[in-house]
């Protein structure tokens, strides 16, 4: 699914340049639940923005589903995300003028799909997250943990290759992570490819496989029995 | 990108971002109505200047006397020169290819009386070719014509306003008045676009008056009409040759400033339509300025609005929007904005001008108005212009990287 390889990336900031990533190497499977941990600062979201085509690496290869992602101008890129990545932010990111059915009929507008058939859509995803009564609120309306399974729903309607989270269970509190990742879990389990940034050992522990980024290099990829959410969750 | 999804959702946008709609559709309406009236202001001064001289014809030339102030061919300095009838059957006689017509014009003022009814009025005594000096209208009866002067009849031809103040609402054709001790009877009653004082006139044959002061051949003054077919440096020519004529008759020294005066009309709507040209340019840099200042004021507005929905544009972007779709997102939005609050700001400024009619006349503006086209043309203008002024914060947004949008708060 996923295919990283000497990946690097810096920051210029003036005539300084702060050199983040120094060389990753990376391979993930169709249907793999992956954990990045690291420290604050250790470069997680980079990786994670240059896997979904948000920024661009300074060198180094990525394949993802076969396609090398390299040199696209922003048009191609927006299509790719369009088609293959969902994306799911710590701060959620959802557009506050719109309710919750039309965030996440968003992405199929995108696709150039209809009305009828993406609204119809987004609800059927929404009832997914368990929202479905909360389709025409609007996201200030809405708790922090609603938010973020509107904005997962939002995330899947598009129906994506691979799932990128970033911090999603960041600004919440541990019973609404635990849903968040139950429903992360979930999706999983039906097939979907999933990675998952977070700096929290127990959320980690939720997934399948945990990546460790430390000075800019991976230094410890492994396997790792899954803890299912569903059970901290009534 | 023109398909009626995109436009729903253009709608939604606007009917979801009430302030920022109201701000930017503010502006443009504003500019527009400020365009339109101002423009409809300038139109409306230089329909006022124009009446000054529609009032009268154009192709004439006024003579006055004066006083000399050389001595020449042994009569002294100030000597007050006085025209008589000879004088008008000489220039008839000596200029037939570019004379159009002559006549005289003796001022008096006197007292009218009819029935119990009395007031002052200003008589003119006239050749029957005044009529077409001053533009006389006829609203009933008949003007003075050439049997009158010869025959030196006692009619009277008087202003709408003189009927209404001596006659009330009596038929005043047929009646006789007492005009300066003499009856007159009334033959014509006439109107005249030159206001409220050229409408207390009361026309009388010249003849009549020279009769009743003595019978002499004395006159005030003359008007000279010319033919139009002779142009503005015909007339010119015209009245330099005339000027040398009478100069001559009278005894005046040919440098003599002083002997005659005359007031030459053509030249007068010369230069009036130069001032009013001048007036119009003016007008017209201005309400240009006005439109360049909307320009400005919707590109500011743009970058505000790229601005403000910096991290939106990034979600969007996440989503899948390509910076074509970005683009339209804010330019489609923006034009839609500019044309319904444009055209709504001309709407408004046209039902202004119309409903003002006559009543900043004190200020000099009259009837204004603007033509549909430069209306229409000014609102197209600043939508296309608006459009482009969007465009450039618009691509600048496209351009952004998604990753760089999203971070912004
Ligand atoms: N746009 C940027 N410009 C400059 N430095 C950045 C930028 N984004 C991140 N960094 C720096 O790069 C390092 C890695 O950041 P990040 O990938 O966000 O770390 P993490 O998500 O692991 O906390 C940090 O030191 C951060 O300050
Ligand atoms: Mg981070």
């Amino acid at each position: 699914m996923i295919e990283i390889k000497d990946l690097h990336k810096s920051y210029k900031m003036g005539s300084n340049s702060l050199h983040v990533l120094k060389g990753i190497n990376f391979k993930a499977e169709d249907g793999e639940l992956v954990a990045i941990m690291g420290s604050s600062g250790s470069g997680k979201s980079t990786l994670l923005n240059i896997l979904g085509m948000l920024d661009e690496a300074d060198s180094g290869e990525y394949v993802l589903d076969g396609i090398p992602i390299k040199n696209l101008n922003e048009t191609k890129a927006a299509k790719y995300r369009n088609k293959f990545l969902g994306f799911v932010f710590q701060s959620f990111n959802l557009i506050n003028y719109k309710n919750a059915m039309e965030n996440v009929s968003l992405p199929l507008y995108y696709q150039g799909m209809g009305r009828k058939e993406r609204n119809e859509k987004a609800l059927k995803y929404l009832e997914q997250v368990g929202l479905k009564p909360w389709a025409t609120h609007l996201p200030n309306e809405l708790s922090g943990g609603q938010k973020q399974r509107v904005a997962i729903a939002r995330a899947m309607a598009a129906e994506p290759k691979l799932l990128l989270a970033d911090e999603p269970t960041g600004a919440l509190d541990s019973t609404t992570s635990y849903e968040v990742m139950d429903l992360i879990q979930k999706i999983n389990d039906a097939g979907n490819t999933i990675l998952v940034v977070t700096h929290e050992e127990d959320i980690a522990h939720m997934c399948k496989r945990i990546i460790h980024l430390k000075d800019g290099v991976i230094v410890e990829d492994k396997k790792v029995k899954q803890v299912r959410a569903a059970d901290y969750v009534q | 990108m023109f398909s009626r999804d995109n436009w729903k959702e253009i709608f939604e946008t606007i009917r979801k971002n009430k302030l920022r709609t109201f701000l930017s559709g503010f502006t443009v309406a504003l500019g527009i109505f400020i365009f339109v009236s101002l423009f409809g202001f300038g139109n409306g001064l230089i329909n006022t200047f124009d009446e000054f001289f529609q009032d009268d014809a154009t192709n004439v030339f006024f003579f006055f006397p004066g006083r000399t102030s050389e001595p020449y061919k042994g009569y002294k300095s100030d000597r007050q020169i006085e025209f008589d009838n000879s004088d008008l059957a000489d220039i008839e006689k000596n200029f037939p290819m570019v004379l159009e017509y002559i006549t005289p014009r003796i001022t008096r003022g006197s007292l009218v009386r009819y029935k119990s009814e009395s007031n002052n009025y200003t008589t003119r005594a006239v050749g029957e070719s005044h009529q077409f000096a001053e533009k006389t209208i006829m609203m009933k009866g008949r003007y003075l014509n050439t049997l009158d002067i010869a025959d030196k009849t006692k009619y009277a031809v008087i202003g709408r306003l003189v009927e209404q103040d001596l006659f009330d609402d009596e038929e005043a054709l047929g009646k006789f008045i007492d005009i300066g001790g003499s009856m007159f009877k009334v033959i014509g009653v006439f109107q005249d676009d030159g206001g409220d004082n050229e409408e207390r006139m009361i026309y009388l044959p010249y003849t009549t008056r020279q009769l009743l002061e003595m019978n002499n051949d004395k006159i005030d003054q003359f008007i000279v009409g010319f033919k139009p077919e002779i142009g503005y440096t015909g007339a010119m020519a015209f009245e330099r040759s005339l000027e040398r004529f009478i100069k001559e008759k009278k005894y005046i020294a040919p440098d003599d400033e002083n002997g005659i005066f005359i007031r030459n009309m053509a030249d007068a709507l010369q230069q009036n339509q130069q001032f009013a040209g001048v007036l119009q340019l003016i007008v017209a840099f201005v309400a240009f300025g006005t439109i360049i200042a909307g320009i400005i004021g919707i590109s500011n507005i743009m970058v505000f609005v790229v601005k403000e929905r910096t991290k939106e544009l990034g979600i969007r972007k996440a989503l899948g929007a390509t910076p074509g779709n970005v683009i339209s997102t804010i330019l489609l939005e923006s034009v839609f904005i500019t044309t319904i609050s444009g055209f709504t700001g001309m709407l408004l400024g046209v039902a202004l001008l119309s409903s003002l009619g006559d009543t900043l006349e004190d200020y000099f503006i009259t009837d204004p108005y603007i033509n549909t086209g430069t209306a229409i043309f000014a609102t197209i203008a600043l939508i296309i212009f608006g459009a482009i002024a969007g465009y450039v914060p618009a691509n600048r947004a496209a351009k952004i990287k998604p990753i760089v949008a999203l971070r912004d708060e």
